[in-house]
């Protein structure tokens, strides 16, 4: 093997990726020795369209989706009520109280992390816009941006943590968890004196925030809460990040094999700093829901909606591991939580069910997952 | 034009790495031409991993220099080698196995359109060049769609080199790539390998298998617990004499001896 200045020439300027890709390319295609045909399968066009129907019915939000269709069968038929569209529309803004939150979640699982703290986090976001605002006796929206500031720092703080110490996320966000009780309860104690915060509707600001977080919108005579319309919103552009952009690929990527990920320059840390940023995100926007919808806030809640957010992604074909999943999924998987919920108050039954119901989907939902991604593999 | 050529893409001077108190790396001297498939050998523990860290920025050398076009470096994460055009294949591929085999191939340096925030991937014609880049080398896949963990190990080897060429690699390190794979498979990529070296890249083809290494090497190196053992070219040794070092030289002649019946 010679060393051919006419070829060693081009290669040798810059990093240059594009123009250098193509000059090889070109080369490559002059018919330089290549390897000959080997070990590739034939390409027929039934191989081709056989493998594409199978890909559709393995698409991570196909169980999911089955799933939907099947609590929504069951409870149209035990519960009469549940046909109006009245009561379609109760069951989408249940979906989408908790469906705002599973986007973040479940975009952090596909990143392959985990977040514990956002049951409580959204309680934290809600707990430090009211108290920022009445006690320093603000313009309501001062404390909706200082609320923002803070669930974005929580959300850097677990993602920092996570990244920095190599621990798992469960861990991390654990103790960020119990931290955030802990503080949730005793900073509102200590403030205003009372568990709950005292009530903000009267000051500036609220009317607009309560517009933009927790209004109803008449829409061809079904009353739809506007919460409805930004859980669409939000499922819409993680989706098409998810799929479409460059970050998506390394959210994928930073879930399925971080390793590989960062081998290939794929920014792994910040990927999922971001994740858990967006968590935090939607956690203050869940927040900001919860206070203009409800005026005062109870500072000892939260704790256990941290499962449920997750339960709804994994239904939803959200791989815990991390690496596979859609927004899409996650979507069906609170809209089959909001169903649910719903459907048994609908259908008069005792409301402890819904949890029953969850556990029975989730390990449902657990052992789809696990056979579709062995399909998956398979190819 | 000739200095260009006959100038090292990179050399190795006398380099050493340890970590803490166990010395890894002691002493290696190495260059890596335009063209030439320069071979490691090594049994398991030799210090080919370390050598290889080294020079695809995972870890800094603690001794001796490292010269990359003639200039002293240090790399600082393998971000920094790959911007000098030092691509590494790992033993482990560095794909990943769930996503697609043109999403994989793209991984890290997607191709894109629009300004921000609606700036979005190309999906077709990242298809599409993944595809034919594939087909050059001989790999059909039926549907680049699949997941790359769908198919053959060879293969997969092929795209993650056909990724680092098709990026603009000058100098590839390929980390074993044939240790997993049986003698078809190994056939695919030592093709492949020798293809590469033919387009002008330098090569590092790590591997502890003697004959594929006579195959395709110009250069071979021998590592033993962290020392070089032997530094030759080609045709100044034999494969006999290669697989006799490789296999531990004297030690190999006193189990024989030891083990015949």
């Amino acid at each position: 093997m010679d060393t051919n200045p006419q070829q060693a020439g081009p290669v040798a300027t810059g990093p240059q990726p594009a123009a250098k890709a193509s000059s090889r390319r070109s080369r490559a295609g002059a018919g330089e020795a290549g390897p000959s045909a080997a070990g590739g399968a034939a390409a027929s066009d039934q191989v081709r369209n056989v493998s594409r129907l199978r890909r559709f019915l393995l698409r991570p939000e196909m169980g999911s989706l089955l799933g939907a269709v099947l609590v929504f069968l069951i409870f149209w038929t035990v519960a009469e009520p549940i046909r109006s569209l009245h009561a379609f529309s109760t069951v989408l803004y249940a979906s989408s109280t908790i469906g705002i939150m599973v986007v973040g979640v479940g975009l952090l699982m596909i990143g392959g992390e985990f977040d514990l703290s956002t049951g409580v986090g959204v309680i934290t976001g809600a707990l430090s816009a009211s108290i920022f605002t009445y006690q320093l006796s603000l313009n309501v929206w001062a404390g909706v941006i200082f609320s923002l500031a803070v669930m974005l720092l929580v959300g850097f703080v677990n993602g920092f943590l996570v990244t920095m110490t190599k621990i798992h996320s469960f861990l991390i966000t654990l103790g960020m968890m119990l931290m955030l009780f802990g503080l949730n309860l005793t900073v509102t104690k200590l403030i205003t004196g009372q568990v709950a915060t005292s009530s903000i509707s009267d000051m500036d600001g609220f009317a607009l925030g309560e517009k933009i977080f927790a209004s109803t919108i008449d829409i061809g005579g079904m009353p739809v809460r506007i919460t409805v319309l930004w859980w669409l919103l939000f499922v819409a552009i993680a989706t098409w990040v998810l799929l479409r952009t460059k970050v998506g690929n390394w959210i994928y990527a930073a879930g399925g094999d971080p390793e590989a990920a960062r081998a290939v320059g794929v920014p792994v840390t910040a990927t999922k700093i971001g994740l858990f940023m967006t968590v935090g995100f939607c956690a203050w926007f869940s927040g900001m829901h919860l206070l203009f919808a409800f005026d005062t806030v109870q500072s000892g809640g939260g704790i256990t909606n941290e499962l449920i957010y997750i339960v709804a992604a994994v239904i939803g074909g959200c791989l815990l591991t991390g690496g596979y999943g859609t927004a899409i999924g996650a979507a069906i998987g609170a809209f089959i939580y909001g169903m649910t919920t719903q459907g048994i108050v609908f259908a008069g039954w005792d409301s402890n069910l819904v949890k029953f119901f969850l556990g029975v989907m989730l390990l449902l939902a657990v052992m789809m997952n696990m056979w579709v991604r062995r399909q998956a593999e398979k190819g | 034009m000739s200095d260009v050529s006959d100038q090292p893409l990179v050399e190795l001077r006398d380099v050493g790495k340890s970590y803490g108190h166990i010395l890894a790396l002691e002493g290696v001297n190495l260059t890596v031409r335009a063209g030439e498939v320069t071979c490691v050998l090594g049994d398991n523990g030799a210090g080919k991993s370390t050598l290889i860290k080294i020079i695809s920025g995972r870890h800094r050398h603690d001794a001796g220099t490292l010269l990359v076009d003639g200039k002293e470096t240090s790399f600082g994460s393998p971000r920094d080698a790959l911007e000098h055009g030092i691509a590494t294949v790992y033993q482990d591929l560095a794909v990943v196995p769930l996503m697609p085999v043109w999403r994989n191939f793209f991984l890290g340096s997607e191709l894109t359109s629009g300004v921000w925030p609606l700036r979005r991937l190309q999906v077709d014609q990242m298809k599409e060049t993944a595809d034919t880049e594939l087909r050059k080398m001989g790999i059909e896949l039926p549907d680049i769609d699949a997941p790359i963990g769908s198919i053959s190990g060879g293969q997969r080897q092929c795209v993650a080199i056909a990724r680092a060429v098709y990026f603009g690699a000058r100098v590839l390190i390929l980390d074993e790539p044939t240790a997993a794979l049986g003698v078809k498979q190994s056939g695919v990529v030592l093709r492949y390998v020798a293809a590469a070296a033919q387009q002008g890249l330098g090569v590092i083809f790590i591997t502890h298998n003697p004959h594929h290494a006579y195959m395709v090497g110009d250069h071979m190196i021998l590592l033993n617990r962290g020392r070089m053992t032997l530094d030759c070219k080609r045709e100044d040794i034999t494969l006999d004499d290669l697989t006799q070092e490789m296999a531990g030289g004297d030690e190999l002649d006193a189990l024989s001896h030891e083990l015949s019946r």
